[in-house]
């Protein structure tokens, strides 16, 4: 079983690591750094959404606390291991409690996509008001509207001179969200991670099995807010400024965008998600005859009336994938053994 | 005598000014099978809600093996090693019948143990040529049948049935019931039904709710032939 794991999860690896090595000939690693976030921060609300069945507008709140107390701790410490941990920490407990709330108090969906809006706005507002001196943390000022600049970047551990950055961080990055993206898909073969879809499929059953299903959305909704986390960080290092624009709302509902755009129901469709409309954004941005949020708009809708299901299944519908020939192999080798017992 | 694995004493549930249970005093024995029968709006239904955790009573108590579960949340109260089917078919449609019965079989055992398991269920409830497929390509009784399955794999030493024979064919109720029968070998059963052919193919004690209240308690060719239970049926004054 746990070999079985193993051997399903290189092809993807190798897959991934090829496309992380052959993308720089075709575009610059620093806007690749950027994508590669993107399609981070789509994960982590293709996870919980996907998977957990939770529609949360407020991803942006968690990717933005992720930058921000990384930026913060960076400065008050002067080193980036430590101040990593705490922007993937910070969400991460944010997003348990805020879940704990909800999850607890058995809020319908449409509630729950109202409090994490307004928890969104809540931050954005606040950071927007934190111009005076008196908004200090530690050494680090909040700077209000102005955001943080100047802390210290992603340095190797133990050596705060060795920066890593440009060429290094893109691959840092990369390789990050490949390690995550391994590391959910072994999570959602585990007993948690199957009882979470169950959950999306259907809550009340999966109570009447035994299963606390609240503590369960709540620990999963933790994890996806602790990965935008681990992008915010990455943002952060990235733009070497953060500003309260990563609150707003309109890079809540790109998030959503992305995972509509991309493909719900699996990890790699909000993967590229990100990365497709963030590339797009960043070609559009490039001309100023067209708004860009217009034609943003215009994506969205067209997918929504014409590819519903997103990019990544509708393609892999075509294409002879292997996953129906693994499971054509299982059905194989479970009348093989069958045949055996007899 | 056998034990008593489920009591309620002065059990209410009130819906504004509807009293939908009405301080019912009920006792189940190990390994009984027991039906809960009664004309619509007797609220057998709501009780058995209060059975299982999904409301809370507005008064009275829920003892199940000795212990008081009155107000448990639903996943508790399954913890405990109860099997609860509700009215209207509760499976994961976007999951595989294999998967479905598998996270039941999981709760209460290893994985190993639940991989063994779930074959064994899926062959007593007939549908292991349609083990890898989606539950919502299904027909509707074969659904049922999986929801039952989710029931047995949990290993239950109580089973609550909520209409398990509703919308099935004659051939599907006969399979039902045989499944039901061999499953009380082991756990005692609770099921609310309507359909009182399906009561006498299982023939054992029935309990008849009206306004409420339990109106009568005795072997079902008793209650069957009891005229009062006849014009409640009926719609007449009792």
């Amino acid at each position: 079983m746990q070999s079985q794991m193993i051997k399903s999860m290189v092809g993807p690896a190798f897959a991934a690591i090829l496309i992380m090595c052959l993308l720089p000939v075709v575009l610059e690693t620093y806007t690749l750094t950027l994508l590669v976030v993107y399609g981070m921060l789509g994960l982590s609300l293709g996870l919980i959404w996907g998977y957990g069945g939770i529609l949360c507008f407020g991803q942006a709140a968690f990717f933005g606390l992720g930058a921000y107390s990384y930026a913060i701790a960076a400065i008050n410490i002067g080193e980036s291991t430590v101040p990593v941990f705490i922007g993937i920490l910070v969400p991460a407990v944010v997003a348990f409690l805020l879940g704990a709330m909800m999850f607890y108090g058995r809020l319908a969906d449409v509630y729950m996509g109202v409090i994490t809006l307004v928890f969104t706005l809540i931050l954005f507002r606040f950071m927007n008001s934190t111009a005076g001196p008196d908004f200090v943390i530690g050494k680090a000022r909040l700077g209000g509207f102005n955001g943080i600049p100047g802390y210290q970047t992603l340095n190797v551990p133990g050596f705060p001179d060795e920066y890593i950055y440009g060429d290094a961080l893109y691959y840092l990055a990369f390789s990050l969200l490949i390690v995550i993206y391994l590391l959910l898909r072994w999570f959602l073969k585990t007993s948690f991670g199957r009882t979470a879809i169950a959950i999306r499929e259907n809550e009340e059953r999966v109570e009447l099995m035994g299963y606390d299903v609240r503590i369960r959305k709540t620990l999963l909704f933790s994890l996806g807010g602790g990965i935008a986390g681990l992008a915010g960080v990455l943002y952060a290092n990235w733009a070497e400024i953060v500003t309260p624009g990563l609150f707003s709302l309109g890079q809540s509902a790109e998030i959503i965008i992305w995972c509509i755009v991309g493909g719900l129901g699996m990890l790699v469709g909000p993967i590229f998600g990100g990365m497709l409309i963030g590339l797009m954004k960043f070609l559009l941005g490039q001309q100023s005859m067209i708004d860009n949020t217009l034609i943003l708009g215009l994506v969205l809708v067209l997918f929504v009336l014409f590819l519903p299901k997103g990019v990544v299944p509708t393609v892999s519908k075509w294409l002879p994938t292997g996953r129906t020939k693994s499971r054509k192999r299982r059905r194989k080798s479970q009348g093989r053994s069958r045949k055996s017992e007899a | 005598m056998a034990d008593i694995i489920l009591e309620t004493t002065g059990l209410s549930m009130r819906f504004g000014g509807v009293t939908a249970v009405d301080n019912v005093d009920f006792q189940l024995r190990e390994k009984e099978l027991r039906c809960l029968i009664g004309p619509n709006g007797a609220g057998k239904s709501t009780f058995f809600k209060c059975l299982t955790g999904i409301l809370k009573p507005s008064a009275g108590e829920v003892f199940l093996d000795d212990q008081e579960t009155t107000g448990w949340d639903p996943h508790r109260v399954a913890g405990l090693g109860i099997g609860i089917k509700t009215q209207v078919p509760s499976v994961m449609d976007g999951l595989s019948v294999h998967e479905n019965i598998w996270l039941s079989a999981r709760r209460r055992s290893s994985v190993a143990e639940a991989n063994r398991k779930t074959g064994e269920v899926i062959d007593r409830i007939n549908l292991g040529g349609l083990a890898y497929k989606e539950l919502g390509q299904l027909a509707h009784g074969e659904r049922q049948r999986v929801e039952l399955g989710i029931v047995m794999a949990g290993n239950p030493w109580l089973i609550l049935l909520d209409e398990p024979a509703a919308g099935m064919t004659g051939e599907e109720v006969e399979h039902m019931s045989d499944i039901i029968r061999e499953l009380n070998r082991n756990a005692a059963v609770i099921i609310v039904e309507h359909d009182m052919q399906f009561i006498r193919s299982i023939a054992s004690k029935v309990t008849v709710f009206y306004r409420g209240a339990v109106l009568m308690e005795d072997d079902v060719s008793v209650v069957l032939s009891d005229p009062t239970v006849r014009d409640v049926y009926l719609g007449k004054k009792a």
